[in-house]
């Protein structure tokens, strides 16, 4: 077990390195120059111009520059936004807590509401397990910006149950804000969970120990909780997983469809105005939690199911 | 000459089994095929059938309800929905099958690559596979964006890198059963070229998994250009597009006026439905027969 966490972590670290290149890689080879959008396009004294250079290390080799930020931001410190003046990571830490709440809402809703039904259809038969199906097939073909426009449409301006723009103050408030955005972002993981859990609880109840367990008069609650749900547990939690590792990404399109003030939203600003430390330090925190909660995943996994070779996950 | 008979096409597939897989699509199957045909008649045909302009703006129409020819009625400056709908179809039914295009074609090759050479290619480019694992398409193509300006094409690319590893993940497994089987042994034996016959006789072989991958993926683009549209980093304004729509409509849409938003987000829920059911369909079929 230890040796294949530590294997996992150093895969892990490869992975940041490489990942951590490509993308401000990617960013160096983007057209127009670092000092023309320092300065603004005015036109500065030779000195001033030298002054920039030696501060932002425009004369260093890539590497040079590369190994700078790098270490820099395994301090904490992502660099300075040009437009704006102000340090990376604190703009950073102002808007994670967002993203974050954003995030384990959904997962919240994903895991609650899509395990449950899933098991619903599965133990049920007749017009609820329909009815799930019916549910899931739509909300699987809802793309979260089409789900949050609905929504927005529905319960803000029709309703008026719930804001439809902006952060919120407060804890109450501030649920009440991301209420709408985390269903939105849930809509279609939600029916992925559902089909598979339902698919996997299924298919347990079909197997010959579900049968013995119950032929020798075992109630048929403690069947389901020990014999079922504990063996169908696995590809649930990876299901649940990989939704909630693409979530990440995804809360980009949420956050700003409801204007919230998060990560993903402020990403997509940076790119308009081609910002380019605040997309570089950005990506590389959503990428950085994306690859964690993969490992977390992977880890839980072989936790969960000590019949799985501790080499990869299973396909 | 000679040779063209010593080089027979191994069919591991029955031709009667694509019968028997029509028949197995069920009705909500040939709503699917109907809904794709028509996405596809609708991006070759509307920009051409469109009944106005689809940029010709009168703000005096602005956020005004369908009458007369126009259907739809006018967007939040003044321009017909109708018009723009049948317009927005070339980019998002085009864009999304020219992802699914990309990261097929690149996925397919190098699965059978890796398969048929495995060793340190293998490992190398397994290894390349992986940290492509890291990036989410959608994150990918904001920061293609903020590289080479925002476009359907950076967008595009973007995506098509970030899916490539997930095709080429579903379909080694299957080039890497079908390099173990007799009939390349024996072609090998032969003396046939790698070229020939990965071309031939592997990728004919594993077909039907790659037109069912092809199709998901090309749900997955939909949605993801749509959304990358949305947030305006993709198709731009004043072009036509879906998810340019839902963004534009949005506005009238939180005054009480959702026409133009719902209408985009109808067309875009009923084709990304018709695919993904479709794509799920064939992937099973494709997965029993190569059980």
């Amino acid at each position: 077990m230890l040796a294949f966490v530590a294997r996992r972590l150093s895969m892990l670290a490869a992975t940041l390195l490489v990942a951590s290149f490509a993308i401000y890689g990617a960013l160096y080879l983007a057209p127009g120059s670092p000092l023309a959008a320092l300065t603004g396009g005015r036109t500065v004294p030779p000195e001033v111009l030298a002054q920039l250079e030696v501060r932002y290390h425009l004369n260093e080799p890539f590497l040079t520059r590369y190994w700078l930020w790098l270490t820099s931001a395994l301090r904490g410190d992502l660099g300075e936004s040009i437009p704006l003046h102000e340090n990376v990571s604190t703009l950073i830490r102002e808007r994670i807590g967002v993203t974050l709440g954003l995030v384990l809402l959904t997962s919240l809703i994903i895991v609650v509401v899509g395990v449950g039904l899933g098991i619903i259809g599965a133990l049920s038969c007749g017009f609820i397990d329909t009815g799930v199906l019916l549910v899931s097939t739509v909300s699987a073909a809802l793309p979260a910006f089409a789900a949050a426009v609905l929504l927005q449409f529905v319960f803000g301006v029709q309703l008026g149950w719930f804001p439809v723009l902006g952060t919120g103050d407060g804890f109450v408030d501030g649920l009440k804000h991301l209420t709408l955005p985390a269903i939105a972002l849930a809509a279609t993981s939600v029916a992925l969970v559902t089909r598979v859990t339902r698919a996997a609880v299924r298919e347990e109840l079909g197997r010959e120990h579900v049968q013995t367990a119950v032929s020798r008069g075992l109630p048929w609650s403690e069947v389901v909780r020990r014999h079922v749900l504990r063996n169908a547990a696995i590809p649930i939690t990876t299901v649940v997983g990989i939704t909630i590792a693409s979530l990440i990404a995804l809360a980009a399109v949420v956050e700003t469809a409801f204007g919230l003030n998060g990560l993903g939203a402020y990403l997509v600003q940076a790119a308009q105005n081609k910002d380019f430390a605040v997309v570089q330090g950005i990506s590389l925190v959503l990428v950085f939690a994306f690859v964690i909660t993969n490992v977390v995943i992977d880890i839980a996994y072989a936790v969960l199911d000590p019949r799985v070779t501790l080499g990869s996950r299973a396909q | 000459m000679s040779i063209e008979i010593l080089d027979p096409v191994v069919e591991v597939e029955e031709a009667s089994s694509a019968r028997r897989r029509l028949r197995a699509l069920g009705w909500l199957g040939w709503i699917s095929i109907a809904v794709i045909v028509g996405a596809l008649l609708l991006a070759v045909f509307g920009p051409i059938l469109r009944p106005f302009d689809p940029n010709l703006g009168d703000l005096s129409f602005a956020n005004v309800g369908p009458f007369g020819s126009h259907l739809l009625g006018f967007d939040g400056q003044g321009r017909d929905v109708l018009s723009r709908l049948m317009e927005g179809a070339r980019t998002t039914v085009f864009g999304a099958a020219f992802v699914a295009i990309i990261s097929v074609v690149v996925g397919t090759a190098l699965a059978i690559s890796t398969a048929w050479f495995g060793g340190a290619f293998d490992t190398t480019v397994s290894a390349a596979i992986d940290v492509l694992f890291a990036f989410p398409g959608i994150l990918l193509a904001v920061v293609a964006a903020a590289v080479f300006g925002p476009s359907l094409y950076s967008a595009g690319f973007a995506l098509a890198i970030a899916y490539s590893p997930y095709v080429a993940r579903v379909l080694r497994g299957a080039a890497l059963q079908q390099r173990a089987m007799t009939y390349i042994a024996a072609l090998e034996v032969q003396g046939f070229g790698a070229l020939r016959l990965c071309v031939r006789h592997l990728l004919p072989n594993i077909s039907s998994l790659i037109v069912a991958q092809g199709t998901i993926l090309f749900g997955f683009a939909m949605v993801d250009l749509a959304a990358i549209s949305f947030l305006g980093l993709g198709v731009q304004t004043p072009q036509a597009d879906w998810g340019v729509m839902v963004s534009e409509g949005k506005t009238g849409l939180l005054q009480g006026y959702p026409i133009v938003s719902l209408s985009a987000v109808l067309c875009i829920v009923l084709v990304v439905a018709a695919v993904s059911f479709l794509g799920d369909r064939l992937d099973s079929f494709s997965r029993d027969s190569h059980r």
